[in-house]
């Protein structure tokens, strides 16, 4: 009994320290960064430096007589499409015939080492013809407005509809209606967009590269190439960060085609910190107008919204970003009415993209906003009125989806309201020193988990027990620093129990691995995961069948799996793993598992403008609190406090879940506080960490987690992602927090000091 | 330019230009990759090293500049495969994530615990404030080094 209740053992459930901290420690770790082979090239791109421009010619032969660059390639020097893009490919590789963002490439160099690579793209002479811009994506729609691609402005529009909104609006004893704006935001991942490309002898494209989807890469550098799929090996090692900033091709076929030329040789490309914000996806900026109904009892009864995206040039995943946005709109509330209608604009701004809360930590802002104004004006309290409407098991929530998994904001919200800080708010408050003002804000939010409906979201997992008897887990999902690789480790240690040194994992590797989709939309460790415990469990059964004939015995039974060695419990015989991987061949000693995840069978006749993407079934849930000051001669915002209660379902390793709660949380408050990216005609006027500032260790407040466990039973031991949720608070938290202490409502994010100082000295109505 | 100094307690003689970055010569002429970079203009501290003992940024030191100095990477915090107390604090507190500012911000904890040995969380923040991380929220780094701190008062030896 000793061994199994061993703390050395990897088990569910208890917080042990993640998988890969030791070598992360000692700097053993190797990042894609990292990889830096013998006799390279180093690659870089010119990039185009104006917003919109048709091309008139590029004079590159300056640049390519420099002694060490090895080969200037443009557009006609593309095989293939030239169009990358994870859904719509509306994205060049090089831009051939026109520009549409500043950050498009429009020559890649290929260089012997880095300061001549500087030297020879400040060399390409490129000629631009500039033609009229979009930078409004309001603007963008009227019929006379420039066109970014030919096909128009419009990437997409769709309405979700339940029930008669406007008619609603007429039975209700309240209606407020106000407008809210969010600007784009960085990921600022440390390890900037980069790897390193070969092509192998037998003519294969191999390439280690930091990314978040390396089995789909294959496809987008295919398309774009004109590759065989077959002919391309993507290793996803450990990445520095990337909160769906690696999602969808960077640097990837870029490389592909630095190495198609390259006869052989690696081909690295490391985006500098510029270049990361210049051509790097952004959270996309969104304007919303909000529409609530309620009764005298606080019941919602109707919301109606209208969502703009700022998409940038290229569509990326700017429709299925919009489709969750909109998805959330109505919050984690009843609503019985509701009218969701969402556009998605061309502009000729940065690229809009993927980003931990996708689209929903825009609508998080403007609905829990109008919860504390439908509070304000109804006289309620602003957490009551949040129990009041909130989700439960069996309701439909505001895009027509019948919860029927696990369903816990209730509880969260009643954490919060059970919690000293949330108890004790009222002393705190009147505690405030000269010239300051205190006040609470709150909110509640969900965050669907998976791709939702009309592409399945599925993985493979693949485990076996090594030829030295050890288990390695092949994983198919990358851990860009989130922990899935750690968690997947502790659920086969839990399953085949053993402890850490018996377990390995391999990071994706396309070759050895099976697809098994992205590591995003708070899915990675939710599917493979159900996907590697079922791997396990065959494996399990395998090892005792096998190891019971090695024990002469006629059947499994009284056989158990103890770290290094199968034992029969009633004879105490014991037969050593090594000895089962020395035995039996490696097709023996494995087990691959598929599993897919539920989608929603219901609301199938909102929102058919969406083919995929919409609408989800598992929301993981939260709710935040925070402590604000605000210093009345400075409009500087302080959070002092910061209490999160957020429900994922059974927590698989609860340090790990605080990680992540944390971590979204810092974000969160940068994206509330001070992180905005500012344009000028389409560049960029803060491309790196000296203006564009994110929190520092003297930013973030000690944080209080609470972890509301519940039971997903679809889930693997019970869990669901909370990688994405706990984003989508600190913004209306604080909002709710400035208003609570000085009485004014601002609209607009970041709530920076010079804002708040606006809001502050306007005498009538707030911001 | 020949360049003597000493890293991670050996003896090193290197020849490059006299301008290149250290962060450049510790990763790329000598492959200690524990070394990161992330910004390259000195705002993140991915590249902290120790300079005689130090929190340095190496992304802004030339190779000239440590003629003659003690350089301690990551690479050289472990000793005959024994952890740094900050290190092991660093694991046990859950202080890592996806890493990649991890041996910078083990580095400048080091360097803050030798300068203040009892530091309160506040002057940890602060002493941490040049080490950008996306990942946490600085609180479980915090928990950390104040653990190392603990740790090595007591007289732990490394």
């Amino acid at each position: 009994m000793e061994a199994f209740l061993n703390k050395t053992m990897l088990e569910v459930g208890y917080s042990t320290p993640r998988f890969d901290a030791r070598s992360k420690v000692t700097g053993e770790e190797l990042f894609a960064f990292d990889h830096c082979p013998e006799g390279l090239l180093w690659a870089g791109a010119r990039r185009a430096g104006l917003a919109h421009g048709l091309i008139r010619g590029i004079d590159a032969s300056r640049a390519a007589s420099l002694p060490g660059v090895y080969a200037v390639l443009t557009r006609k020097d593309v095989p293939g499409t030239n169009r990358q893009g994870i859904v719509r490919k509306d994205q060049p590789v090089l831009a051939g015939t026109k520009v549409r963002h500043c950050g498009d490439p429009v020559a890649l160099v290929l260089a012997e080492d880095r300061d001549v690579l500087e030297k020879a793209l400040r060399l390409i002479k490129v000629d631009l013809e500039p033609l009229a811009c979009v930078f409004d994506p309001e603007e963008g729609l009227r019929a006379d407005a420039p066109q970014v691609h030919e096909s128009g402005n419009l990437l997409h529009k769709a309405v979700i509809k339940v029930g008669d909104a406007e008619r609603a609006f007429d039975e209700c004893d309240v209606v407020i209606e106000d407008s809210f704006e969010v600007p784009a935001q960085e990921h600022a991942f440390l390890e900037t967009q980069n790897g390193v490309a070969r092509q192998e002898e037998d003519g294969r494209i191999s390439m280690v590269v930091s990314t978040q989807a390396p089995f789909r890469d294959r496809f987008e550098i295919a398309h774009a190439l004109g590759l065989d799929v077959e002919a391309i090996h993507v290793v996803s090692p450990s990445l520095g960060g990337g909160f769906g900033g690696k999602d969808g091709a960077t640097v990837q076929c870029l490389l592909a085609l630095g190495a198609l030329r390259a006869a052989g040789r690696p081909v690295r490309m490391v985006w500098g910190r510029e270049e990361s914000f210049t051509a790097g996806y952004k959270r996309h900026p969104v304007r919303m107008w909000f529409r609530v109904g309620a009764m005298r009892d606080g019941m919602l009864r109707s919301i109606h919204c209208r969502l703009l995206y700022d998409t940038g040039p290229y569509a990326h995943l700017g429709v299925e970003v919009m489709a969750l946005g909109m998805e959330h709109a109505c919050g984690p509330y009843r609503v019985p009415n509701t009218l969701v209608e969402g556009r998605c604009v061309y502009t000729n701004n940065p690229v809009s993209g993927a980003m931990r809360g996708f689209g929903v930590c825009q609508t998080s802002f403007g609905i829990e906003s109008m919860m504390d104004l439908l509070a304000s004006k109804l006289r309620m309290d602003r957490l009551d009125i949040r129990l009041k409407n909130a989700l439960r098991r069996g309701d439909k929530n505001g895009a027509g989806v019948t919860l029927v998994h696990s369903t816990g904001i209730v509880p969260c919200l009643e954490a919060l309201g059970a919690h000293p800080l949330w108890k004790e708010s009222g002393r705190w408050k009147s505690a405030a020193g000269p010239h300051k003002k205190r006040g609470v804000g709150l909110a509640a939010v969900s965050n669907a988990i998976g791709y939702g409906r009309g592409l399945p979201d599925s993985a493979i997992a693949r485990v076996e027990l090594t030829g030295e008897g050890k288990i390695r887990i092949y994983s198919g999902v990358t851990d860009m620093g989130q922990g899935n690789s750690s968690a997947f480790v502790q659920m086969a240690g839990e399953i085949l129990r053993q402890d850490a040194s018996r377990l390995e994992i391999i990071q994706p590797d396309t070759d050895l691995a099976h697809p098994s989709g992205s590591s995003s939309a708070g899915r990675t460790t939710y599917t493979f995961g159900n996907a590697l415990i079922q791997a396990c469990e065959e494996l399990k059964e395998k090892l005792l069948h096998r190891a019971s004939l090695l024990l002469m015995l006629d059947q499994p039974s009284g056989l158990v799996l103890l770290p290094g060695k199968v034992k029969h419990l009633p004879s105490d015989r014991e037969v050593p793993l090594e000895l089962l991987g020395r035995i039996f061949p490696q097709t023996d000693r494995g087990a691959v598992k598929q599993f897919v995840m539920p989608v929603a069978q219901d609301a199938a006749e909102s929102a058919k403008e969406f083919k995929l993407g919409f609408p989800h079934v598992l929301y993981s849930y939260g709710a935040h609190l925070a402590y604000i000051e605000v210093d009345e001669l400075t409009g500087k915002i302080d959070v002092k406090e910061y209490l999160a209660a957020t429900e994922g379902g059974r927590v698989i390793n609860p340090a790990g879940f605080e990680q992540q709660v944390h971590g979204a949380i810092a974000q969160g408050l940068g994206y509330g506080l001070m992180e905005e990216l500012l344009t000028d005609r389409g560049k960029i006027l803060n491309p790196n960490f000296t203006n564009y500032i994110i929190p520092t260790s003297m930013d973030i407040p000690e944080i209080t987690s609470v972890c509301v466990e519940t039971e997903e039973s679809s889930g693997p031991f019970g869990m669901k992602g909370i990688g994405e949720v706990g984003m989508n608070a600190p913004l209306p938290v604080i909002a709710g927090g400035v208003e609570d202490a000085v009485g004014r409502r601002l609209r607009r994010s970041p709530l920076t000091g010079a804002r708040v100082l606006a809001a502050l000295k306007d005498q009538g109505e707030s911001l | 330019m020949k360049i003597s100094f000493d890293l991670n307690g050996k003896k090193t003689c290197i020849d490059v230009p006299a301008d290149r970055k250290l962060v450049r010569v510790l990763r790329e002429d000598l492959m200690l990759t524990g070394t990161k970079e992330g910004c390259g203009a000195g705002e993140c501290g991915a590249c902290t090293v120790l300079v005689d003992g130090q929190a340095r940024l190496s992304c802004l030191m030339s190779a000239a500049q440590i003629e003659g100095r003690r350089v301690t990477t990551i690479e050289g915090l472990t000793e005959n495969g024994r952890m740094h107390p900050v290190q092991e604090a660093f694991i046990e507190k859950g202080a890592v994530q996806c890493g990649f500012c991890t041996p910078g911000m083990v580095l400048a904890s080091v360097d803050l615990l030798e300068r203040t040995p009892c530091p309160s969380r506040e002057e940890i923040r602060e002493g941490l404030s040049g080490n950008l991380c996306r990942c946490s929220g600085y609180v479980k780094i915090v928990d950390a080094v104040e653990a190392a701190g603990e740790k090595m008062r007591r007289g732990n030896p490394k």
